[in-house]
């Protein structure tokens, strides 16, 4: 009974490993497979050369960084001050934050687009609209994570104490606050950048340039480089997710994917 | 003897506190509550002349098109979201009470944070890479001299796009219900076993029971991530698969219902249906929550 069960367990991780592998492994092969006849790094070497690519992809990481600016500087006074001065607005945060789960981006792209693509409301073409857009689409992330980070210290007291011997609100949040509950920071500010390079929809609908666009673009006609940017996607994505479980180890939150 | 001055009523103290809030609530209801809500207003809405109107709604029913795009989307979230769901639990419960070397669910629980959020353009492509009839898998099948598009089998299909989607189902269905599995304590299947149960009645009368509500709200949740997909879909078929998402899509570049009142009903609709499946996740979720502490 015990070695079968043992068996079926293995069975079922084996299946699950090929699972997740094979495609992976078809996609990195595929992409050494520029060259003729050759495994080589062809294709990478052809991505990196690519103006378009190094414009693409510096843009996505302006955006992530700008969003995580945004998210950061909004979210956590806010959190911070929720949970100091005024609890009751928690309730009414708290769903609010959560509503980017139920509207699914091409909705929520959709009602962006529609409601700021006339005049008096034309800024669908600025760049602070997308920037506002990928802090929405991050802030159940982002916010969850900062208000967890809030919740494991003693706000009341850090903040009391250092009022106490003279600190100002700017220097509690910053000096106190803010390098307490850095991992949560960190853990919400990686996974708001895997979400934000990785993002599609918005980026396409608002007309930007960003990576996963110029790489669906490149998908339509070229046959290696975009196996290429897969995997130089996947092993970002990877990064961004293993500097968060190194960072926050032992929080074990299960996070949910943005993005589909 | 004098009674004590009668205190001063105490001044009702105005509190500012709730400035403190403005920016957030300001840049959500910019950013997020407005543009949402005009989906909801103007679908009630008549086109120009503004008056109330149900006609976009009743549009949506009698358009074979729309109703087509709505159960093929249902459809493939409901196939991964049980799908993923099955295969998810087996897969977590062989890692955490399979008796197998701890490093496995170690590993499996970092693998599924990856692929997880590993979706869109990067994912349909490396689905392609496998199983196109090219692709890698294709091509070693192909060596035994079957052909499994000469049999039916196609990658740009529903199920086809079942397969893929389930890469991003699975590992969130094991993150979620981990927690769960962790929580069935070891008592309760020695307490059953000493009452005679066996490992049927265990399952049947305590841990399925248990279970179930975390089970059910996490496949809700899985359904609802699957119906909220649109860039893998799109990468992968280009458009073909005409999904409520890929159809709000195509409206939003060129009007192709060729009635905005209705486009914007389509999207409501699907925000009445994610509605629905967090509100019932969250529930579920909250009854597991008894169990597990």
């Amino acid at each position: 009974m015990k070695i079968r069960g043992k068996v079926w367990a293995w069975f079922l991780i084996i299946l699950g490993v090929l699972y997740f592998f094979l495609p992976l492994l078809a996609t990195f092969m595929f992409s050494l497979r520029a060259r003729l006849g050759v495994l080589s790094f062809q294709s990478y070497i052809n991505v990196f050369n690519d103006p378009k690519f190094v414009k693409s992809f510096s843009f996505s990481i302006l955006w992530a960084t700008l969003t995580i600016m945004v998210g950061i500087l909004l979210f956590v006074p806010t959190a911070f001050w929720v949970r100091l001065k005024v609890p009751k607005a928690r309730a009414a945060i708290e769903f609010i934050t959560l509503i980017p789960f139920v509207v699914p981006v091409i909705v929520y792209t959709f009602g962006l687009v529609r409601t700021y693509s006339h005049p008096p409301l034309l800024i669908v073409n600025s760049p602070i609209l997308i920037v506002a857009a990928y802090t929405i689409l991050s802030m159940p992330y982002l916010y969850r994570a900062v208000d967890i980070g809030l919740r494991s210290i003693d706000v009341r007291t850090l903040t009391e104490a250092a009022q106490s011997l003279g600190a100002g609100w700017g220097t509690v949040l910053f000096k106190i606050i803010i390098p307490n509950i850095r991992v949560s920071i960190l853990n919400g500010a990686f996974l708001s950048f895997a979400i934000v390079v990785g993002e599609l929809v918005l980026a396409q609908y608002l007309v930007k340039p960003a990576f996963a666009p110029y790489m669906a673009t490149l998908m339509q006609n070229r046959a290696y480089e975009p196996a290429a940017l897969a995997v130089i996607s996947f092993a970002l994505t990877w990064a961004c997710m293993g500097i968060i479980s190194i960072i926050g180890r032992g929080s074990g939150q299960a996070q949910v994917g943005g993005g589909h | 003897m004098r009674d004590a001055p009668e205190a001063r009523p105490a001044q009702p103290k105005r509190s500012w506190a709730w400035l403190g809030v403005v920016p957030f609530f300001l840049f959500t209801f910019l950013f997020l509550l407005y543009p949402s809500s005009t989906i909801v207003t103007r679908s009630f809405r008549e086109l120009g002349k503004g008056a109330f109107t149900f006609d976009n709604i009743i549009a949506l029913f009698k358009s074979p098109y729309i109703l087509g795009a709505y159960w093929i989307s249902i459809k493939i979230s409901l196939i991964t979201a049980v799908g993923g769901a099955i295969f998810g639990f087996l897969l977590a419960y062989a890692a955490i009470r399979g008796g197998l070397p701890s490093f496995v669910r170690l590993s499996l629980l970092t693998f599924c944070g990856v692929a997880s959020n590993f979706a869109g353009v990067p994912l349909a492509f490396a689905f392609i890479a496998l199983l196109s009839p090219s692709g890698m898998l294709i091509n070693w099948i192909k060596l035994t001299g079957y052909n499994p598009y000469f049999h039916g089998f196609t990658l740009y299909t529903q199920w086809g796009l079942s397969l893929v989607y389930m890469y991003f189902q699975f590992p969130l269905m094991v993150l979620i219900i981990a927690p769960a599995i962790d929580g069935l304590r070891r008592e309760w299947l020695e307490a059953s076993q000493n009452l005679g149960a066996s490992s049927a009645q265990y399952w049947r009368h305590v841990a399925f029971p248990i279970l179930l509500p975390s089970l059910l709200g996490t496949m809700i949740l899985l359904f609802g991530n699957a119906f909220g997909a649109i860039a893998t879909a799109q990468a992968l078929t280009g458009g073909s698969i005409n999904l409520v998402t890929i159809v709000i899509g195509s409206e939003l570049r060129g009007d192709v219902l060729g009635n905005k009142g209705v486009g914007y009903a389509l999207a409501l609709g699907m925000v009445v249906i994610m509605a629905f499946a967090i509100t019932g996740y969250t529930v579920l979720q909250r009854r597991t929550e008894r169990w597990l502490r």
